[in-house]
């Protein structure tokens, strides 16, 4: 008897598990390609802000029975590729996705070089390429080469003149004077910002009174924060990248640089700043910012914790997923996977976000965006853009207690 | 006198990067590449325990240090013993285990994604100032600077005051030699290379308070090691603290003096010239 009955439960078992396969392959999937480092310089950047925004994306939408297209619902399938943070792999992923994994769409790479790197990819097998990450001055040029290229997250002029702005505040107020001191990290990013930065600052009548660069990797920063505070400066900026922006951070307070204005670029607005430095970190400003007290922030964190088990950075993060609702609101909206149709419709609409309305100008260009936020409270608030709303006053830093 | 304290302090840090790989390069003629791996997994052992436990990184090198030992002396036994019996000469167990343990790092740093992600760890732990003669320095990174002090020591006098510290410098000396006095050879150099995988998770602890490691970071500090091994002369602890302050005093001079832009063309220039003038490095000896 029991073993007649185990046989019965066996079959029904077997039954049910082929029933429901074959419920899951009616149900069909559109493929997402995801490209962006996990080894390399760029993985401590990308592991914060890009990969949890694909798990969580992915999970938002299969969570509500996937993507409607015409009335037919289609689940989200996410293939990832590690680019190992090199242009030639990012490359040769984009284009494994196009031909061989037969992607519907693929998320732009992380990181300004990397995107331009694959923009010839994309164009090529004509996948629209919304990009979160990539920081240029060249967007006219990128945009009439790469129609279907779209851009989100500013240009180097802008951060740089969100930092004068913020500037020109603290000194209307008799926060500060006109010494600068400013340092950038020897790279691509840090290059450009300084060099697009020196201008506008010296036009907006500052003293530039240390100006100095350093090697990537550098493993001691306190020559260079001793030489700016031997300058005496009113404000310190600070083009700097991950790992240096923790170490200036950390050798400034050790230094005891007590200026009313403390900047540094990338990763400021990362979670784990405000880990490392806790109360310290209070006032210091940084690259990027969100509308950190708007509903829509909100709840994209809360989600984004519970899902991921990280908070998103209070900059790219929210770009990162916009970017990605960018393209499901298109592929919804317009009832279709063709991606020529998808392009035009992204090209000719705007989207309301997790960070906002993004809507483009006629270089394809969010032209609104954040350049300058400031942790007030435990919270990284954007304090300047070129046009958002909710940005909040910016306070002078008082001392590193 | 304030480039000089800085240059030490930097020197140190460079000091506990590079004598783990002393030790295995040097003494069991391991060319470890995935030595920078194992300095990240020290340092995200102290991150983690300081996060979750508060524990504090000296006490956290205690529990790291005897298991790195043991995980290093795995590693050996499994792979690299195999090459070593196989390899006809020196140079070609150079060459086997360059590539073996280039593989490793890769393995090192996928198996440190799958388990810690990809963030950057940072902590906060001693960034307090303690002033020096009338200047600030980092409380964090002088406990580091004895703590490499500390280790130092203890390894010169190990090696050249007890039995087994002897026997392994016979090693370096000459493999084949030391079988004929009765040395245990396969057993010693075992020893030294996880001896030297346990300082260099030991130095990734005390470094981790206050630089910012990734899960891929490791190699960065592979290379400044190696630079400073090859400058030291392989196979003398002393040639390597010599050469870790030297750099760090020159880099630090640079850095205040001309410009901070330059300290990595100082550092190659340095390398540079020792390598022409003493291509044995510092201590090392002449190949007779």
């Amino acid at each position: 008897m029991n073993r007649r009955w185990m046989l019965k439960l066996a079959t029904g078992t077997v039954a049910a598990v082929t029933i429901s396969l074959g419920a899951a392959q009616a149900q069909e999937t559109l493929k997402f390609g995801a490209v962006a480092p996990k080894t390399g310089p760029l993985a401590g950047g990308s592991a914060v802000t890009f990969w949890p925004n694909v798990a969580l994306w992915a999970h938002d939408v299969n969570g509500r029975g996937g993507l409607d297209v015409g009335g037919k619902k289609y689940m989200v399938e996410i293939i990832e590729y590690d680019d190992q943070t090199n242009p030639g792999e990012t490359i040769k992923a984009v284009q494994r996705l196009a031909t061989q994994d037969n992607a519907d769409f693929i998320f732009a790479p992380y990181g300004t070089g990397l995107n331009i790197a694959s923009a010839p990819i994309f164009a090529k097998y004509g996948y629209p390429m919304v990009t979160h990450t990539a920081i240029s001055d060249q967007i006219k040029e990128l945009s009439e080469k790469f129609p279907n290229m779209y851009f989100t997250l500013g240009g180097a002029t802008g951060l740089a003149g969100g930092v004068v702005d913020v500037l020109n505040g603290l000194r209307e107020r008799g926060e500060i004077g006109n010494r600068v001191a400013m340092v950038n990290v020897a790279d691509a990013f840090g290059i450009e910002l300084a060099e697009v930065a020196r201008p506008q600052l010296q036009e907006a009548g500052y003293e530039i009174i240390y100006d100095t660069s350093y090697p990537l990797g550098t493993q001691d920063l306190s020559p260079v924060i001793k030489g700016a505070k031997a300058a005496n400066p009113d404000a310190f900026v600070a083009w700097s990248y991950p790992p240096d922006t923790f170490g200036l951070t950390a050798q400034a307070k050790i230094e005891g640089l007590n200026v009313k204005a403390f900047y540094t670029a990338v990763a400021t607005a990362f979670p784990a700043y405000l880990g490392a430095n806790g109360a310290a970190a209070e006032g210091v400003l940084g690259a990027g910012g969100v509308y950190a007290d708007g509903a829509a922030f909100q709840e994209y964190a809360k989600r984004h914790e519970e899902v991921t088990g990280a908070k998103p950075d209070y900059w790219a993060s929210g770009m990162v997923y916009a970017s990605f609702q960018i393209l499901e609101q298109a592929i919804e909206a317009t009832d279709s996977i063709d991606r020529a149709v998808v392009a035009d419709y992204i090209k000719n609409n705007s989207f309301e976000t997790v960070m906002g309305t993004i809507s483009w100008d006629e270089n394809n260009n969010n032209a609104a965006y954040w350049t300058v936020g400031q942790w007030q409270g435990g919270v990284f608030k954007g304090v300047a853009s070129t046009g958002r709303e909710g940005a909040v006053p910016v306070n002078a830093k008082t001392g590193w207690e | 006198m304030d480039i000089l304290i800085t240059g030490l302090l930097l020197g140190g840090t460079y000091a506990l990067i590079a004598m783990g790989l002393n030790l295995q390069y040097g003494m069991s003629r391991i060319m470890n590449l995935a030595n920078g791996e194992m300095l990240v997994i020290g340092g995200f052992a102290a991150f983690w325990l300081w996060t979750s436990g508060l524990v504090s990184p000296f006490l956290t090198i205690f529990l790291v240090a005897p298991v790195a030992f043991v995980l290093n002396w795995l590693i050996y036994i499994v792979i690299l013993r195999p090459l070593v019996r196989r390899a006809r000469s020196r140079g070609q167990l150079e060459v086997d285990s360059i590539l073996t343990t280039f593989g490793l790092s890769f393995v090192a740093v996928g198996i440190m994604i799958a388990t810690f992600g990809g963030d950057y760890f940072s902590y906060s732990y001693l960034a307090r100032p303690v002033v020096i003669l009338g200047e600030n320095y980092a409380l964090n990174r002088l406990s580091a600077f004895i703590g490499a002090a500390l280790i130092a020591g203890a390894l010169y006098l190990w090696l050249n005051h007890s039995r087994p510290g002897l026997a392994i410098r016979a090693i370096a000396v000459s493999p084949d030699s030391s079988r004929l006095v009765g040395i245990d050879v396969p057993r010693l150099a075992a020893i030294s290379f996880a001896l030297g995988g346990a300082v260099t998770a030991v130095g990734g602890g005390l470094i981790s308070m206050f630089l910012t490691l990734d899960a891929s970071t490791g190699v960065l500090f592979t290379l400044k090691a190696l630079i400073i091994v090859i400058m030291g002369g392989v196979g003398d602890i002393r040639g390597t603290i010599v050469a870790a302050l030297l750099l760090g005093i020159l880099e630090t001079f640079v850095a205040t003096v001309i410009d901070p832009g330059l300290t990595l063309a100082a550092a190659y220039l340095l390398f540079v010239s020792i390598l022409l003038l003493r291509p044995q490095g510092l201590f090392g000896r002449s190949p007779s």
